[in-house]
Parts: C-alpha cells; structure tokens; sequence
C-alpha cells in the first residue's frame, strides 16, 4: 500500500519535473511530430502507409519507423535520467528511504510510456490526413502494440541504466547496443536478405519482434498471429528487470 | 573502531578529511558493508534489519542532491509518503525557516537552504536517531550557526545526534561528546572540555606591562611552565588549575601596571595536534 502510494506520488512528481524542463519536453514530443509531419510532406503517403509492397514487412513503414523511434528515445532518455540521478546523488539520498529500486524504475517506464502515448496520439492527430481515406487503421490496437513493444523496450534499457557509471558514457552505450538492433530489425531490409550472422542477430534481438507485432498490427493482423512477438517482448522484459535487479547501482 | 552513543545526546565524528568517518557514517546508515565487526542501532543491525531501521532513522548525506527542478514543497511531501508515519511537512519547514522557500526549485536554493531541506527531508518521519554527515560544510558562518541551532534543537526534542565533522569549531559548539577519528581509528572519546582537560591542560595567560620587573616578578608563579615575551606583552603558561589566579595574584601582590591582559585555553584542535602530532588541517 505504502508502496503503491509512493509509486503514484513520485510518478506525478516525475511528470510535474519532466514538464519543467522545456528542453526534455521539445525533444520527446514536438521534434517527433516535426519529422513526421516532415516525412509525411516530402514522400507520397501511400508509398510510406499504405498497402504492403512485395519484399517489405509490410505498409505502415512510416508509424512503425517513428513509433520504434520513439520507443528508442525513450529507452536513451531513460537511461540518462536513471545515470543523472546517480551521478547527482540523488539515487543515493533515496537510498536511505524505503523506496526500492523497482520503484525507482517502474516511475520512470510509466512517465516514459504516458509521454509515448501523448507523442502518438498528436502524430495520429497531425498525420490523419495522409492517410487514405479508405485505408481501414486499427488505431486502439496499434496504440496498445506501440505502449506493450516500448514497455519491453525500455527493460532493455533497465539493464544499461542499472550499471552505466555517468551520464556522458549512457547515451553512447544505449545507441551502441540498440541501434544495430533497429537496423536488422527487418523494417529496412527483408532479414531473409541479410548475412547469416546478421539474421541471428536480427532473431535475437527484441526490436526485431517489435517490428513485426507493430507492422502487422498496423496491416490489421489479428493479435493470434502475433503470439511469438508477444512472447518474445514478455520474455525481453522478464529477463531485463530480474537482471536489472540484480546488477541495480545506486552510486 | 569502537563507540557508544547515548540516547538524547550530540555525537560527534570528528577527524581530518579521509579519516573515515563517512565510511563509518555510511555502515551506520546501512549503506555500506563494514569488512568486519558489528554495529547496533537501536539495537537492530543496520545491513539485516534495513527496512526496519529507516523509519526509526533520519538520515542526512554528504553531497546529496535532489531533482533540479523539484519544488521544496514536493521533496517533502514525497519524503512524508515514503513513511508509514510522518510530521507536519509544513509546520517542519517554518520551523527551519523554509516557509517561503516551499514553492522554490531546489535548484535555486542556496547552500545554506538545501542543507536544511536536507535536515527536513531527514526529520520528516519523526526519527529517534538523526545521522548528519558534514552537515555545515561549504556554508558560511552565519548559516552554520543557524544550521547548529537547528541541530541544537532535534536534541531537544529527545533525539539523538550522530555527526561527522572535520571543524573544531563545529564539535566544540555542537557536540556532547566526541570521538576523534584518525586512519580509520578511535583515538580518544570524551567531552570536549575533558579532551581539553586530559591532553592539553595547560593554560596560557597574555600581560602587556611595562614593569621592568615584571619578568622578575612572573617567574615566581607556582606552576609556571614557561614565559615569552614580545616587546611589553609577557605569554606566560602553566599547568596548576589555579594558574590564572596566582598570574592575577602576583600581578595585584606587586602592583604591575598592566595595559592588557587575556587567557586563553586550549581547544579541539590543540587536543588533535598533541595526539596526532600534526594538524586536522594538514
């Protein structure tokens, strides 16, 4: 209860903060919109929302690309919000309270993942007039596919923020392991067509997963379909906070 | 490393930089794993009994620091949430002056507030032992004074103090007791007027007289151990516990015309260089 309450009051505090910050709030809302809105102008919409072309994950390159993107900015926010604090000794003054790390992290997924939801949902509101009229977007369900593929995400990001010792060594860190990830994830090139090593590496890494469970979803595939991605992000997720707390550095 | 503190009473750590009296803080607080020997607070174990310990515990870290942009308000009242019982966060932040700083960022408090918000954040669940490591470090005098009225007072409210510091000054206003600290050892622990007493027990007396006898005269002093002089002003010193009345007596026997006189006795810091040879600032 005591927990839970703590939970709530330090998540609300860490929006309050976040809202503070002009620079924070610039960079995980109003760029993403720009580039997208940017994108939608320069390419012609079908060709980047529309139906599947042979040889390519699907249509709706353009949502999955932003909203990976945004997923991957959080997980390089996350990291250096959780790296300040410990190198500020903020980390360490909570410390000595009652708050658990678990705590300390799981505020920071759910402001992360609120800010998620309110990027996409003004990118829908901007982009909607791209989109083909007759074009049939299950919007509820790609929104619970984009906040489930960034929850898993971001565990991955637990790991990193749990033992990165500063803040000017996170940023590198996060983009060094995720965006090779985000490269083979198949939204660029089939991975059929990739080197073997490459595909193992595309097979293993989570994004991959996100990928494909949002471009179906996108397409309108039924969630059945995408049991394996949905288990691979479970299982990402999993594994990356049972890590995360084991190897959690307060200082 | 051996030490006791007693309930309602200032304690103070006290030892140049490096000495280790943070470490030691820091296996106090639970948040370090002393390599061995053992530690009763409120006669639970500070690594075993953690969660225990902290709502019975108040807490003040050196170099700690909160969000930026968190108002003081805010750190409170998330502080106040984290415990199973707390007080009054706003009558908390009269009492230490911050009443008109509760909208303020942290960010642009200045040292001397953010050391009390820190003292706040520390007595917010209404601890029985209160640990403030380096608590005055970087302030100036005045908000050093304000802040050891401030400690001043969680005494009086019944609670006890364990402090870390390395200013004299600081230990002899503030602390009942002390214990100095040098590489990690307890050298002496006593009050510091019976440190004083036991290591630096002589007294220095300063007479400027133009008595051509006057050196004469001083030399007859019981207990007199040694006398300088510069120009007219005489330095006498002496171990005897009367030493300042036989000077003032000799000084009236003879009717020396004196322009100035001073005592002075040793302090903290004297006690420290007879016992470590060298000064706490070195």
């Amino acid at each position: 209860m005591l927990a839970l309450r703590s939970l709530v009051k330090l998540t609300w505090l860490e929006i309050k903060i976040f809202a503070r910050e002009p620079l924070g709030l610039v960079g995980s809302i109003v760029i993403p919109l720009v580039v997208f809105v940017g994108v939608s102008k320069l390419v012609p919409p079908a060709a980047v929302m529309g139906p599947p072309r042979r040889g390519w994950p699907g249509g709706g390159f353009l949502p999955v690309l932003t909203t990976v993107l945004i997923a991957l900015s959080a997980v390089g926010s996350l990291i250096t919000i959780i790296s300040i604090y410990r190198e500020g000794g903020i980390l360490k003054r909570l410390r000595a309270t009652p708050l658990r790390p678990a705590t300390i992290l799981a505020t920071h997924v759910i402001v992360k993942l609120l800010l998620t939801a309110l990027t996409m949902v003004l990118m829908f509101l901007a982009g909607r007039r791209y989109v083909p009229p007759d074009a049939q977007v299950p919007y509820l369900s790609f929104g619970v596919a984009v906040l489930f593929a960034t929850w898993a995400i971001l565990s991955i990001g637990f790991v990193i923020a749990s033992v990165v010792p500063t803040a000017r060594f996170a940023q590198p860190v996060a983009t060094f392991v995720l965006y090779p990830m985000f490269i083979v994830s198949g939204l660029f090139f089939p991975i059929a067509t990739l080197p073997a090593g490459l595909q193992m590496l595309a097979k293993a890494s989570p994004v991959t997963y996100a990928v494909s469970l949002l471009s179906g979803i996108w397409k309108g595939d039924p969630w059945s379909v995408h049991l394996v991605d949905v288990f691979a992000l479970a299982l990402t997720f999993v594994v990356c906070t049972a890590v995360s707390s084991r190897v959690f550095r307060w200082e | 490393m051996s030490f006791d503190v007693h309930e309602g009473e200032i304690f103070g750590l006290i030892g140049p930089n490096g000495a280790g009296k943070t470490t030691t803080m820091e296996c106090v607080e639970g948040l370090r794993k002393p390599d061995r020997g053992t530690i009763s607070v409120l006669s639970l174990d500070p690594m075993r009994d953690a969660r225990a310990l902290q709502n019975r515990v108040g807490v003040q870290l050196q170099q700690a620091q909160l969000q930026k942009r968190i108002k003081v308000w805010e750190a409170v009242d998330l502080w106040a949430s984290l415990y199973p019982r707390a007080v009054n966060g706003n009558a908390l932040l009269d009492r230490l002056g911050l009443a008109d700083k509760r909208n303020a960022w942290f960010m642009t408090l200045s040292g001397g507030q953010k050391q009390r918000l820190f003292i706040a954040l520390a007595l917010i669940h209404d601890p029985e032992v209160v640990l403030l490591d380096e608590l005055t470090t970087g302030l100036d005098p005045q908000a050093r004074r304000a802040i050891w009225e401030m400690v001043r007072g969680i005494r009086e409210r019944g609670k006890t103090v364990l402090l870390t510091t390395h200013l004299m000054e600081e230990a002899e206003r503030l602390c009942d007791r002390v214990a100095i600290i040098e590489r990690g050892r307890v050298i002496d622990v006593g009050t510091p007027s019976d440190l004083v007493r036991r290591h630096c027990p002589e007294q220095t007396v300063s007479v400027s007289t133009g008595d051509p006898d006057a050196r004469a005269r001083f030399d007859t002093i019981r207990g007199l151990e040694s006398v300088a002089h510069e120009g007219t002003t005489f330095t006498l010193r002496g171990r005897s516990d009367d030493f300042v009345t036989d000077v003032i007596h000799c000084i009236s026997e003879h009717r020396i015309r004196v322009s100035e006189f001073r005592t002075g006795t040793a302090n903290l810091e004297d006690v420290f260089l007879t016992l470590t040879g060298h000064s706490i600032r070195d």
